[in-house]
């Protein structure tokens, strides 16, 4: 109870030690960026966690690249208010790694530079960079982060619920939502009032913005600037995957039983065939194989009502801070880490521990299309159902689109998320939250672009 | 010899003091200041007047947060009293082990916050959880208590009493200086049980009720970690429940997930304002009901 005070009396004296930088972070000449340089001294980098193999051998890389200069790492995933902070009072890392939907809050605050003079003084190709990827982290024609890593979703699903129940993974893939449904009345299994079969589980609230695009609808226009979350086709998409849990008893028993799942462990729901089928992202591929290698799958992209492959992307990014002492070798050493021949000595060490191992090498989604293409021809079988999971995944990253980067990402989502929970949690209908959604996230977008336009004018 | 005495006593406190006046005094009223500015961290803070205070009262997540907070606040003070007030009780009457009890009492407020909040979701697991299958023993089936928002903030102050060991141990201490002649003389009068626990027990130890219903009710409006780390934390990184949406919980979304530091101090200020209002009233109405030792 007592936490709330700290935590005020943290947030207070942060603030009140706080110093405004103010205004827009002058650009850099792209000539102060110079690809045959060498870098002396250090450079720090906030916001790495969980250093794999793949991790460790893309540092290496990027470090060797950078001609001398050593590299401080801070370790943890990337906290906001810390990294704020040290840009606030003039002391921010050289370089920090992003969630990609956080770059346009940065942005727009002047917390990150934009990285114009740094990809051309660099000779950066972002054209080898995902479009979806790229996009997100893109503001005002800027491009403010380097991408790297996508995630995007497949549909998986237990194989012998689905033939016990007549139906193939074409019935639940997205493909034809009135299928989904009376999959879902088949697939659900109930016990002494108790839900013991999950039928198809459509994984709201994350993954609306994926049920709006299979059903043609985006959630913000392209520019960012437009929230179209009352849109027709969302309130439609939101109706149909909250009723899905309703043809099952309700999101209520569907949410109780996932919670109790082991879901990282080898009693995870497809192996205790509590599952019959959801969309899930491509990482928990190598979850199933890795714990439940004997478990019946069944893999197929996430399909849209005219059964096009269809995954919502999202990933990390790495950005320069206003205020960096070395903004030049943070550059080089963003850019070496996401070259394709890092991703592939990357993705060398991988197949070699995979191997080792004995287990299949299931790819990497990079961020780099080029990248993607040579790992792809790297994969290592680890026969059926796993290759067709991996080739889905694949399928489902060359169809990806993302959520345009703005200002006001954290209230965007947030005002989604919600409509959605409202509607999960049967406080109001579909059309009635997502109209209060919209309210309050034009007014966020609407304030948030006006303080963009006036820092930028 | 007295100058001299209060310097010493100053010279002994002055760490002290310098830590309040840096780390408390300064930062509550640069909050005070914060309040009246548009504030984002980065950027310097652009002063907006009480523009802050009046988008308080048009924003209707304030009055939502508001009513949940005084719900819980109304429901898990009395709760936790009566329950912490039963069990000290119990063990000031217990003649053997009491020291064993005493901690055994006490080791759940050793629990993390956070771990109670994980805690809570597994043991108010609508379909698997603890509560719900025992109250299947008793041909109850149990509530959503996790999800349908009639039963979130049950199922919270549920939860707080997993905590009330600190309570119990203030209580057993006003208890233990209860004097003994006091239930002899009701004894002798013929009083049972509960009459003397009504009518000496009770106002003996009023003040010590006094204080923790003050302490406890300032803590439940500051509630924060169990609630946010069960419905908009850890694994619910996308799912939340409104039902659980704490006035704290709604200031930290506005200050550290939002960034907007002014509208968060504008908040801390009228949560502030209200906790003292809601204090004198307690105050006041002790005057009725709190009886001192000594006092006319």
């Amino acid at each position: 109870m007592k936490t709330p005070i700290r935590l005020a009396v943290l947030a207070l004296a942060l603030t009140s030690c706080a110093k405004g930088t103010g205004g827009q972070a002058a650009p850099q000449e792209a000539g102060t960026f110079n690809p045959g340089a060498a870098y002396t001294g250090t450079i720090t980098v906030m916001g790495i966690a969980g250093v794999d193999e793949v991790a460790t051998t893309r540092l290496d890389l990027a470090k060797a690249a950078l001609g001398g200069a050593d590299v401080k790492r801070t370790e943890g995933d990337l906290d906001v208010q810390q990294f704020l902070s040290s840009v606030a009072s003039g002391s921010p890392p050289d370089l920090v790694y992003a969630i990609r939907d956080q770059i346009g809050t940065f942005a727009s605050r002047g917390a990150i530079i934009p990285l114009g003079a740094c990809i051309e003084g660099e000779q950066i190709d972002v054209g080898m960079y995902d479009d979806a990827a790229l996009a997100q982290v893109t503001l005002g024609d800027e491009v403010w982060g380097i991408p790297e890593f996508n995630q995007v979703q497949i549909t998986m699903a237990n194989a012998g619920l689905l033939d016990k129940a007549g139906l193939t993974i074409a019935d639940v893939n997205g493909s034809g939502w009135e299928n989904i449904t009376a999959a879902a009345r088949k697939l659900h299994q109930n016990a002494g009032g108790k839900l013991k079969v999950i039928g198809f589980d459509s994984k709201l609230p994350e993954f609306l913005p994926l049920w709006a695009k299979a059903n043609g609808a985006d959630l913000l226009s392209e520019d960012g600037r437009t929230a179209r979350l009352n849109d027709p086709k969302v309130v439609e998409a939101l109706t149909f995957a909250a009723g899905v849990y309703d043809t099952q008893g309700g999101f209520a028993k569907v949410k109780a039983l996932r919670d109790a799942a082991d879901f990282f462990g080898k009693g995870n729901q497809f192996a205790k065939n509590e599952l019959g089928a959801m969309p899930m992202e491509q990482w928990y591929v190598n979850v199933l194989n890795d714990e439940s290698p004997k478990a019946a799958m069944a893999f197929d992209a996430f399909r849209d009502k005219e059964g096009n492959p269809l995954a919502y992307s999202s990933g990390r990014a790495w950005a320069i801070p206003k205020g960096a002492k070395n903004p030049e070798a943070a550059c080089r050493f963003a850019k070496h880490m996401t070259l394709v021949d890092t991703w592939r000595a990357a993705a060398q060490a991988r197949v070699d521990l995979r191997t080792k191992e004995n287990k299949p090498f299931t790819g990497i989604l990079t961020g780099n299309e080029q990248a993607d293409e040579t790992i792809e021809s790297m994969l290592t079988p680890g026969g059926q159902p796993w290759d067709t999971g991996v080739k889905a995944v694949y399928e489902a990253n060359d169809n990806n689109f993302s959520l345009p980067a703005n200002p006001a990402g954290e209230e965007f989502k947030k005002a989604w998320q919600d409509a959605a929970n409202r509607v999960l949690n049967g406080q109001m209908g579909p059309k009635e939250s997502l109209d209060r959604a919209q309210q309050e996230a034009q007014a966020a977008l609407d304030k948030a672009w006006a303080g963009w336009t006036k820092r930028t004018n | 010899m007295r100058r001299r005495d209060t310097r010493a006593a100053l010279l002994f406190i002055s760490p002290w003091i310098i830590g309040f006046l840096i780390f408390t005094l300064w930062p509550v009223l640069y909050s005070g200041y914060l309040s009246l500015t548009d504030y984002d961290v980065i950027n310097d803070p652009n002063f907006v007047g009480f523009d802050n205070y009046a988008a308080l009262f048009e924003d209707p997540k304030i009055g939502l947060a508001f009513r949940n907070t005084l719900i819980f606040a109304a429901m898990s003070v009395p709760a936790q009293l009566v329950v912490a007030l039963a069990l000290a009780l119990l063990l000031n009457a217990a003649a053997r082990a009491t020291g064993f009890f005493r901690t055994a009492f006490f080791l759940p407020k050793m629990t993390p916050p956070v771990a109670v909040g994980i805690l809570l979701l597994m043991l108010f697991n609508g379909q698997s959880g603890l509560i719900n299958s025992v109250l299947g023993v008793f041909g109850i089936d149990g509530p959503s208590w996790t999800t349908d928002p009639g039963w979130v903030k049950p199922g919270l102050v549920l939860m707080s009493l997993w905590t009330v060991g600190a309570t119990v141990i203030i209580l057993l201490a006003a208890l233990r200086a209860v004097p003994q002649e006091l239930y002899d003389a009701a004894l002798v009068d013929g009083a049972g049980w509960w009459r003397r626990t009504l009518r000496v027990t009770v106002p003996m130890i009023s003040p010590t009720i006094f204080f923790v219903v003050v302490v406890d009710t300032i803590g439940a409006l500051q509630s924060f970690t169990e609630a946010y780390t069960a419905f908009f934390g850890s694994g619910n990184t996308t799912y939340s429940n409104d039902a659980a949406l704490f006035y704290v919980i709604y200031l930290f979304q506005q200050a550290f997930e939002f960034l907007h530091m002014g509208y968060a101090s504008a908040m801390a200020w009228v949560l502030f304002i209200v906790i003292m209002a809601i204090t004198v009233v307690q105050v006041l109405v002790s005057r009725r009901y709190v009886h001192y030792e000594g006092r006319p």
